[in-house]
């Protein structure tokens, strides 16, 4: 089930290659697909899918109710269009948001190639169907380039179908129209028609030629590229319900479960009979653990309740004997204490090897030698875990925070032994993700309880259990050696990671190497070698995967390198870049460059700085977004850390909404810095040792920085923001730190060093 | 049964309900007000602040049968009767405060009494006002710029 997410990378490199691309009127792909229909009343009903092929449609699902015909395949549109007579524009936002801004960049894109007056649109969650649908999975920073061009095409060929109206009714030339702000013009007699009088016959027509199809020049641009709020607002700010946590079903009950310490050991015996008995509880289960991969319920006891606080309460009460046998035992004191005593040798699995770095080492003018670590983390969404589950019809209804809905689905319905028309899944608002809502562990949880329950239960998951039985971000430790020459030139690299494996063969999610990680692409000797310590906790994306842990050690690595040769750090970069060919490697060097100019100049790099105050520089490239960040920062005495001031430059290629993609910036910064401060998740005898936020903190308003977001004016594709400002914060910070003070920091989080915000 | 005064108006509860039960837990489930959110369930986090009193308060760290005779307010409660919205509301919609949203009822409540306490905060009043407020999205810039456009904008209607 889970190949796709445990896969790693989550499709990186095809993102890369798509993110190279310019950003022009691309031919319509024959995979597309639009349709044009009449609404019920009058109206335009426009339709966006992809052509599934006639070898292999898209599994079950009846045809959308109403919805346009079906052509010679199935079709899965991902992106509907409905003009109302009166004018108003409702666009269908298929992929869920999770605050990362989807659905209203999504809805600009579409309603900028239609050039429609966007105080008159609105945009609405779809409800979920892969028939109907596609893909509607949000993750890795892809919703936005993998939906940019035909999201444009979807809006243009609206646009056409509505001047192609308007012209036969005047009886002119199409030419001689123009579009703006839901209005077709006759400019010769300055005839206007508002695109709600044309839907309806627009609907009649048949669809343009997607050859023919033209879509705007950057410059046209009236939507894209202005800053617009997201359109959940007001229903956020006034409490409206919207998310999963906020259903409510006649008859509802609630579910918690009871989970064991150590990760997968079973309960044997408990006193399920008293527990049943105490005020508002409903009945005492265990479920059976089932799944795996992102989709794994783990064997645990279910207590079902009247409410949240009644099953909560139940199950302080609960006693219950655990089988260790098939228990976690995983120990991170151990695991650090091995990958210290590990470090002093290559590892046995030899990863990239290039020149010759133990020649390099002894012709070296000075070699630098560090071990560096960094922890689990947790993604801490602040709407905990939850789904509502409710089997009725011959069918399962469930309501979650889903961001991959496109394999969760499938699985239920596995699951449950059900054709998959009878699971109906609902994407409310997602109370944050960073990953974990890519795993969907809650809902195999929430069907096998709804299994046992007459009427809709929502599982809810209180915040020692988010804490506790997560897919965490995996730890790691680097013992890394490099050279540079007497010109001050770096000459060697040479890296041993010790990460882990869940398996017995590849590293865990999120623990491998990046082959041509920065800067090691370019350089003359290179060694790179992995030992994998074994374990049993569960692990999983967390924003930036992979780049989120090795950022720290390699851009930390190469500050030292260039304090050691004596160097500017930008010039240092730079210096490496150059050396890098202008294409291909998976890295545009000339764009990395930008990023780090820009960086530097907005930060006022170089110049004097007040007494006592320091600035860290770095660099990372993540999900096809290029970002440079300066941190300024002092520290006082007692090592209290003040962040003064983040200058971040990226490139994410053309920016569709700079107030969400800001919003996404400084988001990750203030992120960033959270974890690096004082997060940790440790296990001793497989079990996670913190509880709640008190062990487990956030930043803090007060200590959050001034962050200054700059972007690149680019003309490449978008790519996505979600992720790729995060990986270079934690390294900018540390280089400032030892800019300021002259102490290197080798272990994250700070707070094992004695340093708080 | 229990009667709760919430947002003005007498709410009653005939469930006979644990006595340690939070308020939170009897706003969402007895009452349907999901407004006020459950994060953390400890008082770290700030995601169930409502007013009692006046005084933005945890409601997950109260039990529900202690607030008899109180006024509470929640974020269901913080636009006007008529519907027209908090001067807050309005200035976290104009500039774009909320990310995934799931803290922001939380801020909101704890903004509001803050400005009621200190019309004209400084950063430091801010700080020090939401440092119970945690917001895992880092909308923290946008939280302090929004709590300024609304108390300027009661300067000028004022």
């Amino acid at each position: 089930m889970n190949a796709r997410i445990h896969g790693g990378d989550l499709g990186v490199a095809a993102l890369m290659d798509q993110a190279e691309g310019r950003v022009t009127a691309m031919p319509v792909s024959r995979r597309e697909f639009l349709t044009v229909s009449a609404l019920a009343g009058g109206g335009l009903l426009l339709t966006l899918g992809t052509r599934a092929s006639a070898q292999a449609p898209p599994t079950g699902g009846a045809p959308p109710p109403g919805g346009p015909p079906r052509a010679a395949q199935i079709l899965a549109p991902n992106a509907f269009i409905r003009i109302e007579p009166d004018g108003s524009i409702r666009i269908l936002s298929a992929r869920p948001d999770v605050g990362q801004g989807i659905k209203t960049s999504s809805a600009m894109t579409i309603a900028e190639e239609l050039d429609a007056d966007w105080s008159r649109v609105t945009v609405e969650q779809s409800p979920v169907d892969a028939a109907v649908y596609g893909s509607q999975n949000v993750g890795g920073s892809r919703s936005t380039p993998a939906s940019w061009d035909p999201l444009r095409r979807c809006g243009a060929s609206a646009r056409a179908l509505l001047v192609a109206a308007a012209a036969q009714g005047w009886g002119v030339p199409e030419s001689e129209c123009r579009t703006a702000a839901s209005l077709v013009t006759h400019v010769p007699t300055g005839r206007k028609l508002g695109y709600g009088e044309l839907a309806t016959r627009a609907a009649a027509l048949p669809l343009p030629d997607p050859a023919s199809l033209k879509l705007k020049e950057r410059s046209e641009y009236r939507i894209i590229g202005t800053r617009v709020a997201s359109v959940d607002n007001r229903r956020i700010v006034t409490g409206a319900p919207l998310y999963a946590m906020d259903v409510r079903l006649p008859n509802l009950r609630y579910a918690t479960l009871l989970r064991a310490p150590a990760l997968r050991a079973t309960p044997v015996s408990g006193n399920y009979e008293a527990v049943k008995r105490l005020p508002g509880v409903r009945d005492v289960f265990t479920i059976e653990g089932a799944g795996s991969g992102g989709g794994e319920a783990i064997t645990a006891v279910a207590v079902i309740a009247d409410s949240t606080w009644a099953a909560f309460s139940a199950r302080q009460a609960l006693k219950v004997l655990w089988d260790a046998t098939k228990g976690s035992t995983d120990s991170w004191s151990a695991s650090s204490k091995r990958a210290r005593e590990l470090a002093k040798s290559r590892g046995p699995q030899e990863l990239r090897k290039a020149g010759d770095v133990d020649a390099a080492f002894a012709a070296a003018a000075k070699t630098v030698e560090a071990f560096y670590s960094y922890p689990f983390l947790s993604h801490a969404t602040l709407e905990p875990q939850v789904t509502t589950a409710w089997m009725h019809d011959g069918g399962i209804e469930m309501w979650a925070p889903a961001q991959t809905v496109d394999a969760a689905r499938p699985w239920i319905a596995q699951l449950l032994g059900l054709p998959l028309e009878k699971v109906t899944v609902h994407l409310p608002r997602i109370g944050g993700g960073f990953g974990r809502r890519l795993m969907y562990d809650f809902m195999t949880e929430a069907a096998l309880v709804a299994r046992r329950v007459d009427g809709p239960v929502k599982l809810v998951w209180s915040r020692e259990d988010d804490l506790q039985y997560d897919y965490y971000r995996v730890g790691g430790f680097h013992a890394l050696k490099g050279a540079v020459d007497a010109q001050g030139r770096l000459t060697a690299w040479q890296n041993h990671f010790i990460s882990f494996t869940a398996d017995g063969r590849g590293p865990a999610s999120g623990g491998n190497m990046e082959m041509a990680e920065f800067p090691t692409a370019a350089l003359p000797n290179v060694h790179l070698s992995q030992t994998l310590l074994p374990l049993s906790t569960r692990t999983g994306p967390w924003r930036a995967p992979r780049s989120n842990g090795l950022s720290f050690p390699s851009q930390c690595f190469l500050h030292e390198l260039a304090v050691a040769a004596g160097r500017d750090h930008v010039e240092f970069m730079l210096e490496q870049l150059a050396a890098l060919p202008a294409a291909g490697q998976g890295m545009n060097p000339a764009r990395a460059a930008a990023v780090i100019r820009l960086a530097a100049e907005k930060s006022g790099w170089g110049k004097p700085l007040a007494r006592g105050r320091g600035r860290g520089l770095a660099f990372y490239l993540s999900h096809a977004g290029y970002f440079a960040e300066v941190a300024e920062v002092s520290v006082d005495a007692q090592r209290k850390l003040s962040v003064h001031r983040v200058t971040v430059a990226g490139d994410i290629g053309l920016v569709v909404n700079p107030l969400g993609a800001e919003q996404q910036v400084q988001g990750s910064v203030i992120d960033g810095l959270s974890a690096m401060l004082g997060q940790q998740i440790t296990m001793e005898a497989g079990a996670v040792q913190q509880t709640n936020f008190g062990d487990y903190p956030l930043l803090r308003i007060g200590s959050s920085p001034a962050i200054d977001v700059h972007f690149v004016n680019s003309d490449m594709a978008p790519t996505g923001v979600g992720e790729p400002a995060l990986p270079p914060l934690a390294p900018a910070v540390c280089n400032a730190i030892f800019a300021a003070t002259g102490v290197r920091v080798r272990e994250l989080p700070l707070s094992l060093a004695g340093y708080s915000a | 049964m229990l009667r709760l005064k919430i947002n003005g108006r007498e709410h009653v509860i005939e469930q006979t309900l644990d006595e340690s039960t939070p308020l939170l837990w009897v706003l969402r489930d007895q009452l349907g007000l999901v407004g006020t959110k459950f994060g953390c369930g400890g008082g770290f986090c700030g995601a169930c602040t409502v007013h009692l009193n006046g005084a933005p308060t945890r409601s997950c760290q109260l039990r529900a049968v202690d607030m008899v005779g109180l006024e509470i307010t929640t974020i269901e409660g913080l636009a006007g009767a008529d519907g027209k919205l908090h001067p807050l509301q309005q200035a976290w919609i104009d500039n774009d405060v909320p990310q995934c949203g799931y803290c922001q009822a939380g801020q909101l409540m704890s903004a509001a009494a803050l400005l009621r306490e200190t019309p004209q905060p400084s950063d430091a009043d801010i700080d020090a006002a939401m440092s119970g407020n945690l917001c895992r999205c880092g909308t923290y810039t946008r939280v302090r710029k929004a709590i300024h456009a609304a108390a300027a904008n009661g300067r000028r209607r004022t």
